[in-house]
C-alpha cells in the first residue's frame, strides 16, 4: 500500500484534511519514546487504497521540539511515498518556509494549498500557475472546511508519487552554493539518502546532524573560517534561516495581490481579542469562563435555579431514572445527568446480574457483580463526567482560546519555573486527574510536564470530595466547628499549597532547567468544528473504556478478593472483612501510620483507615464506600453510605470505634488528597510520563502525602511542632539554594 | 533608531536588523520568521503586562519580554 504523509505548520487545517481523507478509519497512537500523536488512516476513494499519515503540526525541520523531531525522522527515514503539503495561504511566507526544507528531500510532494476561498473573499488572490513553476512542486487548491477538491488533490498525489523526485534547494543562487553541492557530495560517498537534506542540515551545524556524522563537521568549520556574510558574519545557522525567509518574500510572495480591504476574518478576531485578553477584563473572564466549565460539568444545580425548584418532585420520580434531569436541588447539569443516566443504566444491569446469580455460591455473585462489574461500573460512572470536561476544553483549544490563557497567564506562572500553558491541566485536575494528565501534552518541555503531571492529583478532584464531605462532617460532631466549608476549603487550599511547593522544590532540584521559552503562534479565533471535536472526543471515550477493562478491571478484581478472603481461602461477607486479607496487611502496615495520627494510637478497629485509603487506590470513592462496609463490622449492621447521610453515619461510627483525634482525621483526608491517585490516573500518568520516571513518581506521591500529612497531624495535636517543622524547611531552603549557587560556580 | 523588541511601546512599526542570543531559542526566532528585515508591530501586552502579542508576516506571534530582547529593531514611523 501506498504511503502518503500530511505535513504542514499548526493550525494551518490539516487535521481537517485528515479527518476527510481517512473518515472513520483514523486511528490515533502514539509514537515511539515520546508522547505526541501518532494519527493514521486509510483513504479509500481510488482503486488503491493509500495509507495517509499525519504528522504533527511543526514551523520546521529544526529538532526544537518533540514534535519535528518525530516529523523530520519519519519523513527521511520511512518509505514515504508523497509529502503533501498543506499551506495556509492567509499565512503564506512562514507556511511556505517549512516547504523550503521539505523540497531538499528526494520524495514527491504536492502542495494543498488551503484557505483560498476565505484569501480571495478578502479581495486577495495570487497566481497559483507561477507560484508552482517558481517553487518547482505542483499545487492544489483545496478547501479543506468545505472538503472541496480533495479528490483532485489525491490524484495529483498518487501520479507523482509514480516518479522519483531528487530534492532541490533554494541554496542553488546563493553564496552557499559550493559548499551544499561539496558536502551534498560527501553525504552521497557515505551512502546517506537525501542527501541534499542532510547536507543543509549540516550546514546549520544541526544538533541532530552534527551529532550522527561529526567525521563530515570538519567541511562546514572549514568553509566558516573564509566565509563571512554581511549582517551574520559566519553564523551558517542564521544566514541559512534568513535565506530562506528572503527567498519566499523575493520571489513567492511577490506573487500575492492583497485585497483593499484590511482582512475581514483578522478584524473578527482582533475585536473578539480586545475583550477576551483586555488589560482589565481579560483575568475576570478567564475565570468566568472556567467556573462555567466546572459549573456545566459538575453542578447539580445548574444556573442556581434551585429555589424554584423546592417543592417539584425529581423529575421520572419512582423510575430507575430517578432525579435523571432534575432533583429537589435544581436541575443537573450536562455532565451530572450524563452520569446519572450512565450509573441508572450500570445499576440496572448490576440488579439483572445479581439477579441471574442469585442460586449460585455468595462468593461466585460477590466477585462477579461487586468485585467485577461493581469495579468496571463505579470507573465508567465517571466517564461522562470526563468526557464533558475534555469536550469543553478541546473547544477551548480548537477555538483559539487556550493559546490566550497562556498569554494572560504565563507571567505568574513564571515565578514557579512554569510556562502559562501549565495552568490548563491543573485547573482541569479539580475536575479529574486523567484528562488533567493528557492535557500537559501541550507542553512543549519535558521536565515541565513530568513536574506538572505529578503535582495534578493534589488538585483535588470530583472523587475526592466524598471523603471530605464525610469526615467534615464527622468532625463536626466531636468538636465545635459548626461549618463544615471551613474544613472543605482549607483541605482545598492545602493541596495547592503542596503543589506549589513541590513545583518549587523539583523545579530547584531533580527537575532543573531553565523556563522553557515561550514562543508561540496566537491562532485566529474560529468556530470549533463540530466533526473533529467528536472523532477527538471519541478517541478519548476509546482509550478510556480500555482502561477501565484491562489495568483497572484487574486491579479491582484483586482487591475484592483481598477484602473478601481470609487467609484460610474462606470468602467473608462484608460483615466480616475484618478477618480479611487486607485488614491482616492493615494491621501490618498501621504502626507506619503513627505520625499521622491514625497509626498505633488507635485502639482496637484502628486498622480500618489503612485498608480505606488502600481501597482508595482504585478509585477515591472506595475510601467512604469502604467505611460504610468496615462500619458493618464494627457496628454489625450494614450502612448504606449512599443514603443521605449515610456516609457521615459511617464516619461516626469509625470515630467512636478507634477514638481517633481531629488531627488524624485531618491528616488522613489530607493523605487521600495527596498520595497515589485512583488506579486510572495511575495508568495515565505511566503512559504520559517518560520511562523511568514513572517509579519516582509513585514514590514522590507517597513521600510527600506521608510528610504533608504527618505534618497536619503534628501541627494540629501539637502546636508547637510548627516551629520544628519551620525550621526544616528553611534548612531545606537554604541547602538548596548554597548547593545551586554552587552549581552555578562550577558552570562558570 | 533601533531599539530591542522588548522596548516597544504598543502599536510600534520597525524592521527587525538583528536577532541575538544563541543556541535553540535563537533557531526558533529564526523558524518562525523574525528574520533581518521582517516588519513587527507591536499589537498588544498581556494583562500582566508580559508577554507581548506582535504581528508578522501576517500573523499573530507571543514571546515574552525576556525573549523579545534578543530582537533590534528599526523603528518606523
Amino acid at each position: 500500500m501506498k504511503n502518503f504523509v500530511l505535513a504542514g505548520n499548526p493550525n494551518c487545517g490539516k487535521t481537517t484534511l485528515f479527518n476527510s481523507l481517512t473518515g472513520s478509519t483514523a486511528y490515533v497512537g502514539n509514537w515511539p519514546g515520546v508522547t505526541v500523536d501518532k494519527k493514521e488512516g486509510i483513504y479509500k476513494k481510488f482503486d488503491e487504497p493509500i495509507n495517509i499519515m499525519d504528522l504533527p503540526g511543526i514551523y520546521s525541520l529544526s529538532p526544537y521540539t518533540p514534535e519535528e523531531v518525530v516529523a523530520r525522522n519519519y519523513i527521511i527515514n520511512e518509505n514515504v511515498d508523497c509529502i503533501i503539503n498543506i499551506v495556509d495561504v492567509t499565512n503564506l511566507e512562514r507556511n511556505l518556509y517549512l516547504t523550503t526544507q521539505l523540497m531538499e528531500i528526494d520524495v514527491p510532494i504536492v502542495i494543498a494549498l488551503n484557505m483560498m476561498d476565505v484569501f480571495r473573499k478578502n479581495g486577495s488572490d495570487i497566481n497559483i500557475d507561477k507560484l508552482s513553476q517558481r517553487i518547482g512542486l505542483p499545487i492544489v487548491e483545496i478547501s479543506a472546511l468545505k472538503e472541496e477538491n480533495i479528490d483532485e488533490l489525491m490524484k495529483v498525489a498518487i501520479e507523482e508519487s509514480k516518479h522519483d523526485r531528487k530534492g532541490v534547494t533554494i541554496f542553488q543562487g546563493t553564496n552557499l552554493r559550493h559548499l551544499v553541492k561539496d558536502c551534498t557530495t560527501a553525504f552521497k560517498g557515505i551512502g546517506v539518502a537525501n542527501p541534499l537534506f542532510h547536507a543543509i542540515k549540516l550546514i546549520e551545524l544541526d544538533e541532530l546532524e552534527t551529532k550522527d556524522h561529526p567525521q563530515l563537521v570538519g567541511i562546514v568549520k572549514a568553509f566558516k573560517e573564509t566565509y563571512s556574510d554581511e549582517t551574520f558574519g559566519n553564523d551558517l545557522e542564521a544566514v541559512v534561516a534568513d535565506s530562506r525567509y528572503k527567498y519566499i518574500t523575493e520571489n513567492l510572495s511577490v506573487l500575492k495581490q492583497s485585497g483593499n480591504s484590511i482582512v475581514n476574518k483578522d478584524n473578527k478576531s482582533d475585536r473578539i481579542d480586545n475583550v477576551l485578553t483586555n488589560k482589565w477584563a481579560g483575568i475576570p473572564i478567564f475565570l468566568l469562563i472556567m467556573f462555567l466549565i466546572f459549573h456545566l460539568t459538575f453542578s447539580t444545580n445548574f444556573l442556581f435555579l434551585g429555589g424554584l425548584f423546592k417543592n417539584v418532585k425529581p423529575s421520572f420520580e419512582g423510575s430507575a431514572f430517578e432525579g435523571l434531569l432534575w432533583t429537589s436541588d435544581g436541575i443537573n447539569s450536562i455532565g451530572v445527568i450524563f452520569t446519572n443516566l450512565v450509573t441508572s443504566i450500570t445499576n440496572l444491569l448490576s440488579d439483572l446480574v445479581s439477579e441471574a446469580f442469585s442460586s449460585s455460591p455468595s462468593w461466585v455473585s460477590g466477585l462477579v457483580v461487586n468485585g467485577i462489574l461493581g469495579g468496571v461500573f463505579s470507573v465508567l460512572s465517571f466517564l461522562p463526567q470526563i468526557l464533558c470536561l475534555f469536550l469543553l476544553f478541546s473547544i477551548l483549544e480548537d477555538s483559539g482560546y487556550m493559546s490566550r490563557i497562556a498569554f494572560i497567564l504565563d507571567k505568574i506562572f513564571r515565578k514557579f519555573g512554569l510556562s502559562g500553558r501549565a495552568f490548563m491541566p491543573m485547573i482541569m485536575g479539580f475536575g479529574c486527574s486523567v484528562p488533567a494528565m493528557i492535557n500537559t501534552r501541550t507542553l512543549a518541555d519535558e521536565k515541565e510536564r513530568t513536574v506538572t503531571i505529578r503535582v495534578i492529583p493534589f488538585f483535588s478532584c470530583g472523587a475526592k470530595l466524598p471523603i471530605l464531605t464525610a469526615i467534615a462532617g464527622g468532625i463536626m460532631s466531636i468538636t465545635n466547628i459548626k461549618n463544615a466549608d471551613i474544613i472543605t476549603y482549607s483541605m482545598y487550599i492545602i493541596g495547592v499549597i503542596t503543589a506549589i511547593v513541590s513545583v518549587l522544590l523539583m523545579r530547584n532540584t531533580t527537575m532543573k532547567g531553565d523556563i522553557p521559552p515561550f514562543i508561540m503562534e496566537l491562532p485566529s479565533y474560529h468556530i470549533p468544528q463540530f466533526k473533529s471535536l467528536m472523532i477527538h472526543l471519541w478517541d478519548k471515550a476509546k482509550h478510556f473504556i480500555k482502561k477501565a477493562f484491562s489495568v483497572i478491571l484487574a486491579s479491582t478484581i484483586i482487591v475484592w478478593v483481598l477484602t473478601h478472603f481470609s487467609f484460610d481461602y474462606q470468602f467473608l461477607s462484608d460483615q466480616n472483612m475484618d478477618q480479611s486479607i487486607l485488614a491482616s496487611i492493615g494491621k501490618l502496615l498501621q504502626p507506619l501510620f503513627t505520625p499521622l495520627g491514625f497509626g498505633s494510637q488507635l485502639s482496637s478497629y484502628g486498622w480500618v483507615f489503612v485498608v480505606a485509603a488502600i481501597t482508595g487506590l482504585i478509585a477515591k470513592e472506595n475510601v467512604v464506600a469502604t467505611f460504610g462496609s468496615l462500619a458493618a463490622c464494627i457496628a454489625g449492621t450494614m450502612i448504606d453510605v449512599e443514603a443521605t447521610g449515610g456516609d457521615v453515619i459511617a464516619v461516626k461510627a469509625m470515630i467512636s470505634a478507634t477514638n481517633i483525634s481531629v488531627g488524624g482525621l485531618l491528616a488522613f483526608i489530607v493523605f487521600n488528597m495527596t498520595t497515589i491517585p485512583c488506579i486510572a490516573s495511575v495508568a495515565t500518568a505511566k503512559a504520559e510520563t517518560l520511562k523511568g520516571k514513572f517509579k519516582w513518581t509513585l514514590l514522590f506521591w507517597l513521600i510527600t502525602s506521608y510528610i504533608v500529612s504527618s505534618m497536619v497531624y503534628l501541627i494540629y495535636e501539637f502546636h508547637f511542632t510548627i516551629l520544628i517543622f519551620e525550621a526544616i524547611i528553611a534548612l531545606i531552603v537554604i541547602a538548596i539554594i548554597i548547593h545551586n549557587k554552587k552549581e552555578k560556580e562550577k558552570i562558570k | 533608531m533601533q531599539k530591542s523588541l522588548d522596548n516597544f511601546k504598543v502599536g510600534d512599526k520597525g524592521v527587525v536588523t538583528m536577532v541575538n542570543g544563541e543556541g535553540k531559542l535563537r533557531r526558533r526566532l529564526f523558524d518562525m520568521g523574525i528574520t533581518p528585515g521582517a516588519q513587527i508591530i507591536l499589537k498588544k501586552k498581556a494583562p500582566l503586562g508580559d508577554p507581548i502579542e506582535i504581528t508578522l508576516r501576517g500573523y499573530e506571534l507571543t514571546l515574552r519580554k525576556s525573549e523579545a530582547c534578543l530582537v533590534l529593531l528599526e523603528i518606523k514611523r
